[in-house]
């Protein structure tokens, strides 16, 4: 039972430095508008006719000692993100600072000494594995590579991370087909912690696990946070995955972060309508919540190429509160609220951002389906009891929602109305009234703390 | 048939051996064995359930735990080709009222596709490259209705149509590479049910897929299925989709089934060890988790040496509590819990209630 050992023995061996609060602590990676373009060519002169906008300016900050989750549908260019930030790939634009040093324009020569403090844990544990090499000269690859000598031996080294991903000293001679897929994640983790590295960027690190491996994988990457001190990037596109082992968290949509908060914030009152419909997706492992979901949001069609990305807020084409504003400009991320960060102009929970601009767009109708038909009847009930509320409930926030439902319920004279339709367009009413209200409520809390 | 009547079945109780039953479909000890040089996989080793029309049984289980073998054994995959004198299978699998495992492969022929069909976990690799969308759903319809290309194109575009992919008309001239991975796996699933087939099997359908074409694809499946009333059995990994989808509920561990009942039982009150392990390695979306999460030690077993006793003992941290060596030496028969929720376990009742309450539900 090598895989249960617990990694108790090393403890002592380093002394976890955490700083007190998480802002007090140093930034390790300063990320400036970073993009990276994969240029597209034609013809025999191989010309460029486009580009694959994989990351489209992205920014953000990771401390010593946290961890950064970086979530998104496959496309969104998180981890392109992950493989430039580690200079795997070079940026086409940006700034990327790593402990105060730019390294955004690094030659590989220049770069290998940072490679100490920066490693990667690949999503694949069998493509990551040199399958000619044994387990001992896969680990001790950093030890040549950088010629670092470890006290008492490369061997006993090599040995000493074995244990500590709780795989047993006497792999060492083994080749990388004698284990299981978790087992070689372990590997695969002993080898991007050999030198002590100060920063992991972790791809995917367990999305190619059974659940009770992945289980063990994230215990033993939490274990190794502690005991070393640890900063992780870890990018995934499992939702729960992410909420269990990040501190912040970054949303990305089509090459862009579209919000950032930490873990609590952006779980439970997140900002972004890309964020609520991405953790209205996630199914919940309770028979008994099925039907429950009133909140249900069920994105229509897929993510737009990032080759030609929609004009203005990238998500307006799946949006259901797009108005003419996010066709046109593009939001910025900003702070809205302490520790979280949206690029959006009509934010969930929180005041309306570009509150002139009413006039829902025609795709907004049509882009989302709020609810499936078994909660329909229920909610119908909620929409009327909803309506009610708003009507009593006349603050200024709420009136650009009474000003756009006349006009979205005049569009579609409700005789002509299938069944469906009536459903989401009660459904849209009843999901706005209660954003305002909640917005509202944050807005008079603010006003208030002033 | 003692041990058949110990099995027993989901809904109901078993028919004997020979008989055909009153389910829709019913498999009844199912063995699947795969004889190779280093030994005999036991894949499948005694499996029975049943399943009605218009409920949906999701099998969950580990990589390896046998759950594809026994979709596949259902549509009668393992008998194609050379392949079929690499299987040993025993056992019978009843689909409404025929029996399938001692069938002609003619037999078998003429219900695959029409009246049990199957979504595959890859939509690249089940569709072939070369051949447009559409004339592979037309292919799948002329093989079992004598009508024309032409009828048969309006029936394609009709199915792509239902599964919901835009332009219809246009898209059943495309390649399976044109087609995205959500729109692919649509496709998928139109060719599946475009002879209305009353079992489906869907083998992973969205593990390849974001959570949002997820949601997508799961809302398509349910509403299809109540439309034609057709029974689905969803192979998954993930609770979340199971708890989303299924009435009926069959955990799967070494070949065998360790605990099966109605989904918002097995969800309540988990009666499996290993069950337990799967709920409490999930790291769950709808909870603050800051606690760490409870993961099965241990590697799934080998299916050549799968361990004595029962094949969960040595991932199992109460395979002490039993008295003597039972759990190591004896292999535990599934056992009725309650009202169609069973379970294979050692484990006295009192003991698994307690351990239940106290020590693996709060952590949850």
């Amino acid at each position: 039972m090598s895989e249960t050992k617990k990694t108790d023995t090393v403890a002592e061996a380093v002394i976890p430095k955490q700083a007190s609060a998480p802002e007090d602590r140093e930034v390790l990676l300063k990320v400036e508008g970073l993009t990276k373009h994969f240029p597209i060519k034609k013809g025999i002169l191989q010309r460029q006719v486009g580009a694959v906008k994989a990351v489209d300016g992205i920014d953000f900050e990771v401390r010593k000692g946290e961890t950064l989750g970086v979530v998104g549908e496959s496309g969104c260019g998180k981890s392109t993100m992950g493989r430039v930030i580690t200079r795997l790939q070079d940026p086409t634009d940006g700034r990327i600072t790593f402990e105060g040093q730019d390294i955004t324009r690094l030659s590989t020569g220049q770069m290998r000494p940072l490679r100490r403090d920066i490693q990667m844990i690949f999503q694949d544990p069998y493509g990551s594995l040199n399958p000619r090499h044994t387990i001992g000269s896969i680990v001790s690859a950093p030890f040549r590579l950088q010629g670092v000598e470890p006290e008492g031996g490369v061997k006993k080294e090599v040995q000493r991370l074995l244990e500590l991903v709780g795989l047993s000293p006497e792999h060492y001679n083994r080749y990388p087909h004698e284990f299981s897929g978790g087992q070689r994640q372990r590997i695969g983790i002993a080898r991007a912690l050999a030198l002590k590295p100060k920063l992991v960027v972790a791809d995917e690190p367990v999305s190619a696990l059974d659940v009770s491996i992945q289980a063990q994988v994230v215990n033993l990457m939490d274990d190794l946070q502690e005991e070393l001190g640890l900063t992780y990037v870890i990018i995934a596109h499992d939702l729960s995955v992410v909420r269990h082992v990040s501190d912040r968290i970054a949303v990305m949509y089509l090459g862009k972060i579209v919000e950032l908060a930490d873990r609590t914030s952006l779980y439970e009152s997140p900002m972004h309508p890309y964020t609520k419909a991405l953790m209205s997706a996630v199914p919940v492992p309770d028979p008994k919540r099925r039907g429950q979901k009133s909140e249900r949001i069920l994105l229509r069609g897929d993510v737009p190429s990032p080759i030609a990305p929609p004009s203005g807020c990238r998500f307006h084409t799946r949006c259901w509160k797009a108005t003419q504003i996010c066709k046109t400009t593009e939001p910025q991320l900003v702070e809205l609220r302490s520790g979280q960060q949206v690029a959006c102009h009509h934010p969930e929970n929180f005041a309306d951002q570009a509150p002139q601009d009413t006039v829902l767009l025609s795709v907004a109708k049509e882009a989302s389906e709020l609810v499936p038909d078994a909660v329909l009847e229920g909610s119908a009930e909620q929409a009327e009891a909803a309506e009610q509320a708003e009507a009593a409930e006349e603050g200024e926030a709420a009136e650009e929602a009474v000003a756009a439902e006349p006009a979205d319920t005049a569009a579609k004279p409700s005789s002509a109305a299938g069944e469906s339709e009536r459903g989401s367009a009660a459904d849209e009413k009843a999901a706005a009234p209660e954003g305002e209200a909640e917005a509202s409520d944050t807005d008079s809390q603010e006003s208030t703390d002033k | 048939m003692t041990e058949l009547s110990k099995t027993g079945a989901a809904v109901g109780e078993p028919t004997p051996a020979g008989k055909a039953p009153e389910a829709f479909l019913e498999v009844r000890d199912l063995k699947v064995h795969f004889p190779t040089d280093d030994g005999l996989v036991k894949s499948v080793d005694g499996l029975s359930f049943s399943l009605e029309r218009g409920k949906t049984l999701a099998i969950v289980g580990e990589s390896g735990s046998g759950k594809s073998v026994t979709s596949q054994a259902i549509m009668g995959l393992h008998r194609l080709g050379a392949r079929g004198k690499n299987v040993q299978m025993s056992g019978e699998i009843w689909l409404d009222g025929k029996e399938l495992v001692a069938a002609s492969p003619d037999e078998v022929r003429k219900l695959r596709g029409r009246e049990m069909a199957m979504i595959f976990q890859d939509p690249l690799s089940a569709m072939h490259p070369y051949y447009k969308v559409g004339d592979q759903i037309v292919e799948a319809y002329r093989v079992h209705h004598d009508v024309s290309k032409k009828v048969a194109r309006r029936r394609a575009i009709e199915m792509l149509d239902r599964v919901g992919i835009p332009e219809p008309a246009k898209r059943v001239d495309g390649y399976p590479h044109e087609f995205s991975g959500g729109m692919r796996q649509r496709a998928m699933i139109a060719m599946s049910l475009v002879n209305n087939p009353e079992l489906l099997i869907a083998d992973e359908p969205t593990t390849a897929l974001d959570v949002t074409v997820q949601a997508q694809i799961l809302d398509l499946i349910r509403d299809l299925q109540k439309e034609f009333g057709s029974a689905v059995i969803m192979i998954t990994h993930d609770l979340g989709v199971v708890a989303e989808i299924a009435d009926d509920v069959l955990v799967m561990y070494g070949g065998r089934c360790v605990e099966r009942g109605r989904a918002d039982e097995v969800f309540e009150k988990p009666q499996h060890p290993y069950t337990w392990g799967l709920l409490g390695s999930m790291p769950r979306i709808d909870r603050e988790t800051s606690e760490r999460l409870i993961p099965v030690k241990g590697q799934p077993p080998s299916l050549i040496n799968v361990p004595s006793g029962c094949a969960f003992h040595p991932r199992c941290p109460y395979a002490d509590i039993p008295k003597g060596n039972v759990t190591r030496t004896v292999r535990p028969d599934l056992e009725l819990v309650s009202t169609g929720h069973w379970s294979a376990c050692h484990l006295p009742a009192e003991d698994r209630e307690r351990i239940w309450t106290e020590e693996i539900a709060p952590k949850l």
